[in-house]
């Protein structure tokens, strides 16, 4: 009961968030190579907003959404009262110290590796930043590849998060109504004698190959 | 501002007998749809059958929010379209090229032009509400947009948002603006001629696709549309017009005047429909969205009706208010 009501909050905010996003992209997901499954997975995917894990978030099933967990940076997420609550109470994050700020600390890999080995699933932006560039996608950090290195049996699903850039463009506040979708594409394993740059191009090709033909994002 | 008499009147009783007449349609509809799954699908996904079977499941969640709006008279009836013009301009600008630049008039249409058309209908403000977009905002726009300071493609930017706001919230809402008509000796019945625009422009829509199945070949327009072909056109125009005509008595028109109107409706509904299925070819895609199952998107349910909607509203304002 107590913890119940201690979880209201977070719960409410997320319903609050959720029911936002709906309201304003009309969100939905295209499964397109994979169901959504209880198997443990990565997702991999496109970043152009802070709207972006709310839009995954989001169009994952109840059940999956529960034990899914968005990978974000410490700095951001710790800055305000209002993110951390978001962070650690909504969203239920995986923080990353990006700036090291102590020795000795577990590598962002490890972390993330942890989580996986519990049964969780993680949501990941191997772009590492927002991309505000006109490119469709920016060249993938290696973490991607060091992940699935270490978690072999782990799903890597590639996802396309498309319009959200639109919805909320670069040092704009206030966002506006657009369609959005989010395309779930077909596990990548990677191959044993495969080298990190060859993986990251082609898990940068599985990710540009979701997006829409209509897409008229930058 | 011309106030006229309280448009919130009760339920009329022929609003009563036209949504029985509906209910039963829809309940032959199912019926059909039913046994045709069953005796020529076999049970069996079929690509036609399914998509008629997912089509009449919406009209009845359509049907339903239609008959909750009107149980709440004037503001239920405003909310409702209110929140069909939201729909449908969200599936506008999101096939509708914009840049960064665009954001600020992409909030105005949003947030200040759409529901400020329908206040100004919610209060009857007819002389504000018929220019309101075409001038006010239509001058605001390329205003705002010039401060974005980006001159690419400007124009063709401009226009195309201009456009979708006239079609999703101007036109569209001069369905809920003809409750604000004073027809003498039609006190009352506003909701009704509503109904009646819906019901005739829709089912032309219906019917020149069931005439077009059973006996259409050659194609009206296939540059534009595959689907349209000539003898669903006259089949779904004739046959939405006597409907129409034997419908009169919800109207205040006399038989011969709303075989007429229903002809017009029904031909502005057709062309509309031409019009947005060039839109989309131009763009590549089938459907404006993905919103109403079977039918796809909001504007792709209400691309005819966006049409008749303006030109129904000024038949009867000439004509029929002194």
């Amino acid at each position: 009961m107590i913890s119940f009501l201690k979880r209201m909050p977070g719960v409410a905010a997320g319903e609050l968030i959720m029911f936002c996003a709906r309201a304003l992209t009309g969100v939905r997901p295209l499964w397109r190579g994979s169901l959504p499954t209880s198997a443990r997975r990565v997702y991999f995917a496109n970043h152009g907003s802070h709207g972006d894990f709310v839009l995954i978030w989001t169009t994952l099933p109840a059940a999956l959404r529960r034990v899914t967990r968005p990978v974000a940076g410490q700095d951001y997420w710790l800055a305000t009262a209002v993110r951390r609550f978001l962070g650690s109470k909504v969203f239920n994050a995986l923080l990353i110290d990006r700036m090291k700020s102590q020795p000795h600390q577990p590598s962002p890999v490890d972390l993330m590796a942890d989580v996986l080995n519990k049964g969780e699933s993680l949501i990941i932006f191997p772009e590492g930043t927002r991309n505000t560039t006109e490119a469709p996608l920016l060249p993938f950090k290696s973490g991607l590849y060091h992940l699935g290195k270490k978690c072999p049996d782990v799903e890597l699903v590639p996802v396309w998060i498309d319009n959200i850039r639109r919805v909320i463009p670069k040092g704009q506040w206030l966002p506006v109504p657009m369609v959005c979708s989010v395309s779930y594409g077909a596990p990548l394993a990677i191959g044993p004698d495969e080298d990190k740059a060859t993986f990251l191009k082609r898990a940068e090709a599985a990710v540009l190959a979701l997006r829409p033909q209509e897409s008229i994002e930058p | 501002m011309i106030h006229s008499p309280s448009q919130n009147a009760p339920f009329h009783e022929q609003t009563g007998w036209l949504f029985i007449a509906v209910l039963g349609v829809l309940v032959f509809a199912s019926v059909i749809g039913g046994l045709l799954k069953w005796t020529v699908a076999r049970g069996e996904p079929h690509g036609v059958i399914d998509n008629l079977n997912s089509r009449i499941k919406a009209w009845w969640v359509i049907v339903l929010l239609v008959s909750l709006a009107f149980t709440l008279g004037k503001t239920g009836v405003v909310m409702l379209f209110m929140f069909m013009s939201f729909a449908a301009l969200r599936e506008y600008v999101t096939l509708t090229y914009t840049r960064t630049a665009d954001h600020l008039v992409l909030a105005l249409m949003f947030y200040v032009a759409l529901p400020l058309q329908y206040y100004l209908i919610w209060i009857e403000w007819y002389g504000l509400y018929s220019i309101f977009i075409p001038v006010h905002v239509f001058l605001t726009m390329p205003i705002l947009a010039s401060f974005g300071g980006d001159t690419n493609r400007f124009l063709e930017r401009t226009a195309k948002m201009q456009w979708g706001l006239m079609i999703c919230v101007f036109c569209l809402s001069h369905l809920p603006a003809l409750l604000t008509l004073d027809i003498p000796g039609y006190e009352g019945r506003h909701l009704l001629l509503i109904a009646y625009l819906i019901m005739v422009v829709q089912a032309s829509d219906v019917l020149q696709y069931v005439w077009g199945k059973l006996i259409g070949k050659r194609k009206v327009a296939p540059q534009l549309s595959p689907s349209k072909t000539v003898g669903g056109l006259v089949g779904g125009i004739g046959s939405a017009t006597l409907l129409g005509t034997g419908l009169y008595w919800c109207t205040p028109f006399a038989p011969w005047q709303a075989a007429l109107v229903s002809l017009t409706i029904c031909l502005m509904g057709f062309l509309g429909g031409l019009v947005m299925s060039a839109i989309k070819r131009d763009r590549g895609v089938k459907d404006w969205g993905t919103m109403i199952e079977g039918h796809g998107g909001m504007l792709d349910r209400l691309d005819s009706v966006v049409f008749a909607a303006p030109v129904f509203f000024h038949v009867v304002r000439y004509w029929w208010v002194p």
